[in-house]
């Protein structure tokens, strides 16, 4: 069956192409099985596999599948190859089955869309393209599948094109990830460079024999991959652009700027983790980024209105976890993070959507409210995934992963107090802001109508995907609460162990016990100031603190205004300068020789016979001239 | 001889100036036929009778008088004589003047600045002429009689006058 | 019987030619243009002639046969033209060909 592992990617891959070419001819029902049918086929696949690898392992714990050379080019030959391991088999696991799960959820999410079949269409693309990103087996290929999904996001962020300011997100969603995707290929160019290929086992194997830690080249290639990581992983400084890309419809926020693409970055890393250990400034980079990136967006976070921008900044802000924990060297903990934020940010989105739905596109939550009773389904499953959200101990997956990046952080020989202090203020912030989305969303008076009851397509995939965010925990978790290590230990052959420097088991009671009570301190805030209340909130946001902080935090810190200042705007002005440069000058000036030229000759032909003879009389006299004299 | 050459190249120029400045058509045409048959003259001096017998007869014969047809039956009336008479000013003439003048004293100097040779008295009889032309140059004339077949086609359908139409190479509707 | 000098013949041929161009140059009825351009022809003709009597040859005699049917096709294509022109124009002036243009 694992030989079968390239028809996990071809799979979506054929959807793609029957509902681009036949799109239009194929009824809704049709389009709906291909579309979702496409990637369930491939998740079922995957499942096999996995399976089947969990079982009877292959031989070194990694399956490689050459397909065909790809291009051979000065010694360098990249195939395309797919190589499965543990980490790759988490990620097509979630990529796959999530991704169905949005699939069954767009067939009735855009059904009366207009654009419904191109909309299954690039879905299919995107996942083809990100199962490709994952299964690569040398950076080349990875980079085909990571420029895929680029483009995938951008087709579907400006999914409904026909308004600008959706395709000035998609816009500058492509451009910014581009910076980040500018930084990552440089890397790939030293790489060659110095190996040769670009082939990851290979480049893993020889990096530490050719490279001391610390050696420069290994620290340049390390942040050259930070920064193609930090482009897609919508991390500091590069963040701006996943807040915007919320102009896409809801599923799409779900399956690429929730579970899988933006975290691409951090699977780039935790592939490469080889090369990161070898440049310990890039790894602290990593958590300084992450740590930086949790907080800020956290903040933001909560001062959002659009119920689908708050856990956009929320997305941003458990990546930071993620790439925090990579930062620390606890690889299977950002992995695992990865796979329950997958699970419940997912749900949550889909949640989003299903109220945005059925409030006829209402996507401020002071308009919404009270929404318990209306649409139950949609109150618990959005419940549990915002218990994982915000991390409530014991029957939440999200607990589980959280806290074993919190320990980590302060534990690992790469951690430190304030990289613990910022993730613990962080979860604190985190648990603020999401109960603040609960409590406007679903309790409170009633202030818009629902105008649509959901179908099962809608509400089976948030049941399934809130099962896994409370269940999903319980194959991994700390000393104090059974130590069951199923994932990390899954993940052992590929990614190493984390170094544990200090700090014992009481301690890590301890800092689980402070960590809880901050989360419910976060939600009962929450309680008290948008739901018992609000006056104060309000109260506050009239003062001259409280305006500004809430103007700054909207806007995320003002980095659209620092950008646009500092680059777009000189960008335009040298552009406009250059508009009518020297070279133009002279292409006009050409022009406007020829165009001359063309006039003066023009002239002589005047419909004049006599001076047309004239011509030939001159003619004759000159060449008279010539032949005599001359 | 001498002197009958120069009487008939005095004839020719004078002639054939007056032919071109008339303001009335039929007169320069009569200088025209004056300056062609001093030209005849000219010619039966240079000892080429049958050229000088061919001027006459088809040059101020055939020729003018189709000249003379013409301009009968547009039937130019005195209006288009003061006009020309108008369009007859050193404005006109002053510049094309200088130019020939130019071009005429290129050619004398061709002429003139050769060594000189003399002139020869025999006469080049038609019947050398005649053979000449339908043994050596035979494949000329057989394209000089296409050529004024195509003359005559191209002629008679040109001049067709077709009411209410203008020629259709020239547009507007059948 | 005194000879002709050569010069002084191809002098007259080029005096005839010159004015002939004069005549194209500076008139504007149409018909005497035509009658400009005979003269002409008639002057390159004379030029032939005179060469061929200088030579003894006949070929002269015979350029100008040639040089006498091309003028006759000229004239006749010609002055069908310039008929089609007044019945389109009703003018025989040649500024009123400019027309054409644009």
């Amino acid at each position: 069956m694992i030989d079968y592992l390239w028809l996990v990617p071809a799979l979506p891959f054929l959807g793609f192409l029957i509902l681009t070419f036949f799109g239009k001819k194929l009824s809704k029902n049709a389009i709906s099985f291909v579309g979702a049918g496409s990637v369930g086929l491939a998740a079922l696949l995957t499942i096999i596999i996995g399976i089947q690898f969990l079982l009877s392992p292959p031989e070194g714990n990694f399956f490689n599948q050459k397909l065909w050379t790809w291009m051979s080019v000065g010694g360098m030959s990249p195939s395309i190859a797919f190589h499965l391991d543990a980490l790759s088999l988490i990620f097509i696991f979630v990529i796959t089955f999530v991704g169905f799960l949005i699939h069954v959820y767009s067939t009735e999410y855009m059904l009366e869309d207009e654009g419904f079949a191109r909309f299954l269409s690039f879905m299919n693309l995107f996942v083809g393209s990100m199962l490709v990103l994952i299964l690569a087996d040398n950076l080349a290929l990875m980079y085909l599948g990571w420029e895929g999904v680029g483009l995938c996001s951008f087709l579907l962020i400006g999914f409904w094109y026909k308004e600008p300011a959706n395709a000035a997100a998609a816009r500058k969603a492509f451009i910014v990830t581009r910076v980040g995707d500018t930084a990552m290929a440089l890397g790939l160019f030293l790489l060659i460079v110095n190996f040769n290929t670009l082939n990851i086992q290979e480049i893993l194997h020889t990096a530490p024999s050719q490279w001391t830690a610390g050696n420069s080249t290994a620290v340049w290639i390390a942040f050259l991959l930070l920064g193609g990581a930090v482009g897609k992983s919508a991390q500091l400084p590069l963040q701006t652009w996943l807040p915007d890309a919320m102009a896409g419809p809801s599923p799409v926020s779900a399956l690429i700027h929730a579970a899988t693409m933006v975290t691409a970055g951090v699977y780039l890393i935790a592939r490469n983790h080889v090369l990161f250990e070898l440049a310990p400034s890039a790894m602290s980079a990593v958590a300084i980024i992450g740590a930086a990136t949790l907080l800020m967006a956290g903040f933001a976070a909560i001062v959002q209105n659009d119920i689908k921008r708050v856990l956009a900044y929320s997305t941003i802000s458990q990546i930071g976890y993620m790439f925090l924990a990579l930062g620390v060297g606890a690889w299977s903990a950002g992995v695992f993070h990865f796979m329950i934020h997958a699970f419940f940010k997912a749900l949550l989105f889909l949640g989003a959507g299903a109220v945005i739905h059925a409030l006829h596109h209402e996507q401020n939550m002071f308009k919404m409210g009270g929404l318990r009773k209306e649409l139950p389904i949609v109150f618990w499953t959005f419940l549990a995934g915002s218990a994982a959200l915000s991390a409530l101990p014991l029957i939440s997956a999200g607990f589980y992963s959280k806290d074993a990046i919190l320990w980590y952080a302060w534990s690992s020989d790469k951690g430190s107090l304030i990289l613990w202090a910022a993730a613990f203020f962080g979860a604190f912030v985190t648990s603020i802001y999401t109960f603040r989305m609960v409590f406007l969303t679903f309790w409170g008076k009633m202030k818009t109508h629902v105008h649509i009851h959901l179908g099962n397509a809608m509400q089976v995939p948030l049941i399934v995907l809130a099962v896994l965010s409370i269940l999903g925990g319980f194959i991994e978790t700390p000393h104090s609460l059974g130590h069951i290590t199923l994932f990390s230990g899954f993940l052992n052959p590929v990614l190493p162990e984390v170094q544990l420097n200090h700090g014992g088991e009481f301690t890590e009671i301890i800092l689980q016990i402070v960590t809880a009570l901050t989360g419910f301190l976060g939600i009962f805030l929450a309680w008290h100031f948008w739901y018992k209340k609000p006056a104060m909130v309000y109260n506050f946001k009239q003062t001259s603190l409280g305006t500004g902080l809430y103007k700054l935090w909207l806007s995320g810190w003002a980095f659209d205004w620092v950008y646009d200042t500092l680059f777009v705007k000189p960008f335009i002005k040298l552009s406009q300068i250059n508009k009518d440069d020297i070279v133009d000058q002279l292409n006009i000036g050409l022009a406007g020789l020829v165009n001359w030229l063309h006039s003066l000759v023009k002239k002589t032909q005047n419909g004049n016979i006599r001076w047309y003879a004239t011509g030939i009389a001159i003619g004759l006299v000159i060449t008279l001239t010539i032949v005599l004299f001359l | 001889m001498l002197i009958v050459f120069y009487l008939a190249a005095i004839v020719a120029i004078v002639s054939t100036i007056l032919a071109v400045t008339r303001s009335n058509a039929v007169h320069s045409l009569l200088y025209l036929i004056v300056s062609f048959l001093a030209s005849a003259v000219v010619f039966f001096v240079l000892g080429a009778h049958f050229i000088a017998a061919l001027e006459v007869i088809v040059y101020a014969g055939a020729i003018m008088v189709l000249f003379v047809f013409v301009i009968m039956m547009l039937n130019v009336g005195s209006e288009t004589e003061i006009a020309e008479k108008k369009w007859l000013s050193i404005k006109t003439w002053g510049g094309p003047a200088i130019l020939s003048l130019v071009l005429f004293c290129e050619l004398a100097y061709v002429v003139l600045t050769k060594e000189s040779l003399p002139g020869s008295e025999a006469i080049v009889t038609p019947k050398e002429v005649g053979i000449s032309l339908f043994t050596q140059y035979v494949l000329g004339i057989e394209i000089a009689a296409v050529m004024l077949m195509s003359g005559i086609v191209g002629a008679y359908h040109l001049a067709q006058i077709k009411k209410k139409s203008k020629h259709r190479f020239l547009g507007g509707e059948e | 019987m005194n000879t002709i000098p050569v010069e002084q013949s191809l002098l007259l041929a080029a005096m005839l030619f010159v004015i002939g161009l004069i005549g194209v140059l500076s008139r504007r009825n149409v018909i005497l243009m035509l009658m400009s351009v005979e003269i002409m022809l008639n002057a390159a003709g004379m030029a032939f002639v005179v060469a061929g009597s200088r030579w003894v040859q006949p070929d002269g005699q015979v350029m100008f046969i040639f040089i006498l049917s091309m003028a006759a096709a000229e004239v006749s294509v010609g002055l069908a033209l310039i008929l089609q022109m007044f019945h389109i124009n009703k003018s025989i002036d040649t500024k009123t060909l400019g027309k054409l243009h644009d």
